[in-house]
C-alpha cells in the first residue's frame, strides 16, 4: 500500500497457505493503512475468503504472520479490535435477535450488554423485532442483525467477505450506513467482494488476487470507479 | 480467570437455552436410553442376583450410549450459520468456549442419567437406597470424563462428513479405562458394597482419568479449533 507512512492497521507478512500440496495463498504482503477501505477483489476461488479468514484468527496461515499493532491476530486484546461479517450469518436460530446480541456482548466484554444490544436493535430497525427468534426472521432480517453482530463492539478493524451477497435494499442501505460511518470515524475496512460497483464507491484502496498471489494493490483510481472490468482487463491473467 | 470463567459461563447458558427451546438432544438421549432399558430388561430376569453384578455394566452402556447423541451435537451445532466462527473470532480463551461447552453438555448428560437411572430402578427392582450418594458421586466422575473427552471430540470431528460415527469410534477405546473403574464401582454399589480399601483404587483411576483428560483437552482445544 502506497501509503506507508500512515499507521499500518494490519500487516500480512509473507503468508502462504496450502491444504495438502494446494497452494490457496501464496506469499501475500500487505500493509493495510489504518483509516482505509480495501476492497479484496478477484474470481471465485482466487483465495480472498482464506486470506480474510486468516486475518480474522480463524484460520492459521501455513507459512507467514498477521499482526495487528506488532501484536499477533490471535491474542484477545486483539481480536477485541476486529470485527467479522462472513458468509454465513453467525447467529443462533433458537435465540431471540436480544439475546444473539447480548450472547455477543458478553463475549466481547461490553459494558451494560442490554443496553448495547438494545441500542444496535435501533439502529439496524430491528427493535420491534427484539424478542423474536431468529429462525422466524427474513433474510433480510437475518442480514441486518449479522451486522449488528460485527459492528456491536465498534471494532477498528472490519473484515467484511462479500457483504452485499444476498443482501435486501434495506439490509444494503443500513450496512452502506454503517460502513460509511465506520470510514468517517477512521475505521479501517476490508472487504472481499464480486460487486465491483458497490465495493469501488467505498473503497479507498484495491487489492487483486490472482490464484493465491497478489496481482496488483494500489489506491483506488478513478478509472477503476468509472470501468469496473479495467482492473481484471489489465491486471488479470483473462 | 474471571474472564475465562464469565466466558465459559455465557457460552453455558447459551447452549442450555438452546437446548431448552429445542430438547433435541434431551429427547433424543432419554429416549434412546429408555429403548435400550426396556430391551434389556426382557432379557435379563430383572429379580435375579446375577443383575447386580452387571447392573454398572449395563448402567454404562446406556450412559455412553446417550452421551454419545448428545455430544454429537455440541459442536454440530455451531456449524448452522457459521456460528463457530463467531465463537473463536471472539475476544475470550477457546479454552473457555470449550469449558463452557462442556459445562453444558455435562449438566444436560446428568439430567438424562438421573432420568435413566430412575427408570433403571423401576424396571430392574434395584435398591441402591443406601449407597445413593456414592452411586451419584461415581456418576458425576463418570459422567465428567465421558464429557470433556466427547466434547474435545465433538469438536475435531465437526467439520466430518461422518462425524455421527466418528465421534463414538474415536471416543468409546479413550473411555475405557473410565468406564471400567465407573462400571464396576456401580455394580459393586448395587450390590450393597460400599466405597473401601477393595474399591477405592477405581475412585482414584476415574478421578485421575477426568484430571488428565481436562487438562488436555483444554491445552489442545486452540489447535483443534484454530489449527
Amino acid at each position: 500500500m502506497s501509503a506507508a507512512a500512515l499507521e499500518v492497521a494490519l500487516d500480512v507478512v509473507g503468508v502462504s497457505k496450502y491444504y495438502g500440496d494446494f497452494p490457496a495463498l501464496r506469499d501475500i504482503h500487505l500493509r493495510i493503512a489504518a483509516g482505509s477501505t480495501l476492497a479484496l477483489l478477484g474470481r471465485n476461488g482466487a483465495g480472498k475468503t482464506t486470506l480474510l479468514r486468516i486475518m480474522a484468527g480463524l484460520s492459521k496461515a501455513s507459512e507467514g504472520s498477521v499482526s495487528m499493532g506488532g501484536a499477533d491476530i490471535r491474542q484477545e486484546a486483539t481480536r477485541r479490535r476486529i470485527g467479522v461479517l462472513g458468509h454465513g450469518i453467525s447467529l443462533y436460530d433458537e435465540l431471540s435477535a436480544t439475546e444473539n446480541l447480548v450472547l455477543f456482548a458478553k463475549l466481547y466484554g461490553l459494558a451494560n450488554p442490554d443496553k448495547q444490544a438494545l441500542t444496535w436493535l435501533e439502529r439496524t430497525g430491528l427493535d420491534r423485532v427484539r424478542d423474536g427468534l431468529v429462525r422466524e426472521f427474513s433474510r433480510g432480517m437475518r442480514q441486518r442483525l449479522a451486522v449488528a453482530r460485527a459492528f456491536m463492539h465498534e471494532p477498528d478493524v472490519l473484515l467484511l467477505d462479500e457483504p452485499f451477497t444476498a443482501l435486501d435494499d434495506r439490509a444494503i442501505a443500513v450496512l452502506q450506513s454503517l460502513l460509511a460511518d465506520a470510514h468517517a470515524r477512521g475505521r479501517t475496512i476490508i472487504m472481499s467482494t464480486h460487486q465491483l460497483k458497490e465495493a469501488l464507491e467505498l473503497a479507498t484502496h484495491v487489492a487483486l488476487i490472482q490464484r493465491g498471489q497478489l496481482a496488483f494493490t494500489g489506491e483506488r483510481t478513478q478509472q477503476m470507479a468509472d470501468d469496473t472490468g479495467w482492473l481484471y482487463r489489465t491486471y488479470g491473467d483473462n | 480467570m474471571n474472564t475465562f470463567l464469565r466466558a465459559s459461563a455465557t457460552v453455558a447458558a447459551k447452549d442450555l437455552r438452546s437446548e431448552l427451546r429445542t430438547k433435541e438432544a434431551f429427547n433424543a438421549s432419554f429416549s434412546f436410553s429408555l429403548v435400550i432399558l426396556v430391551l434389556f430388561s426382557f432379557a435379563f430376569d430383572p429379580s435375579s442376583e446375577e443383575l447386580h453384578s452387571i447392573s454398572g455394566g449395563l448402567l454404562w452402556l446406556v450412559f455412553s450410549f446417550a452421551g454419545a447423541l448428545v455430544l454429537n451435537r455440541s459442536f454440530a451445532r455451531e456449524l448452522q450459520n457459521d456460528c463457530l466462527d463467531a465463537l473463536i473470532s471472539a475476544p475470550v480463551p477457546v479454552s473457555a468456549v470449550f469449558f463452557g461447552k462442556t459445562i453444558a453438555n455435562y449438566l444436560l448428560l446428568m439430567i438424562v442419567e438421573i432420568a435413566a437411572l430412575a427408570v433403571f430402578a423401576v424396571l430392574y427392582d434395584t435398591h441402591f437406597a443406601t449407597q445413593l450418594w456414592p452411586v451419584v458421586l461415581v456418576m458425576l466422575l463418570g459422567t465428567w470424563g465421558m464429557t470433556v473427552i466427547g466434547t474435545m471430540f465433538s469438536a475435531l470431528t465437526v467439520n466430518l462428513r461422518m462425524r455421527e460415527m466418528m465421534l463414538p469410534t474415536l471416543v468409546y477405546p479413550l473411555l475405557i479405562p473410565a468406564l471400567m473403574a465407573a462400571m464396576t464401582l456401580t455394580s459393586d454399589l448395587m450390590s450393597g458394597t460400599p466405597l473401601g480399601p477393595s474399591n477405592m483404587i477405581w475412585l482414584r483411576v476415574l478421578a485421575g482419568f477426568d484430571f488428565i483428560y481436562t487438562i488436555l483437552a483444554v491445552v489442545f482445544i486452540d489447535i483443534v479449533l484454530v489449527g
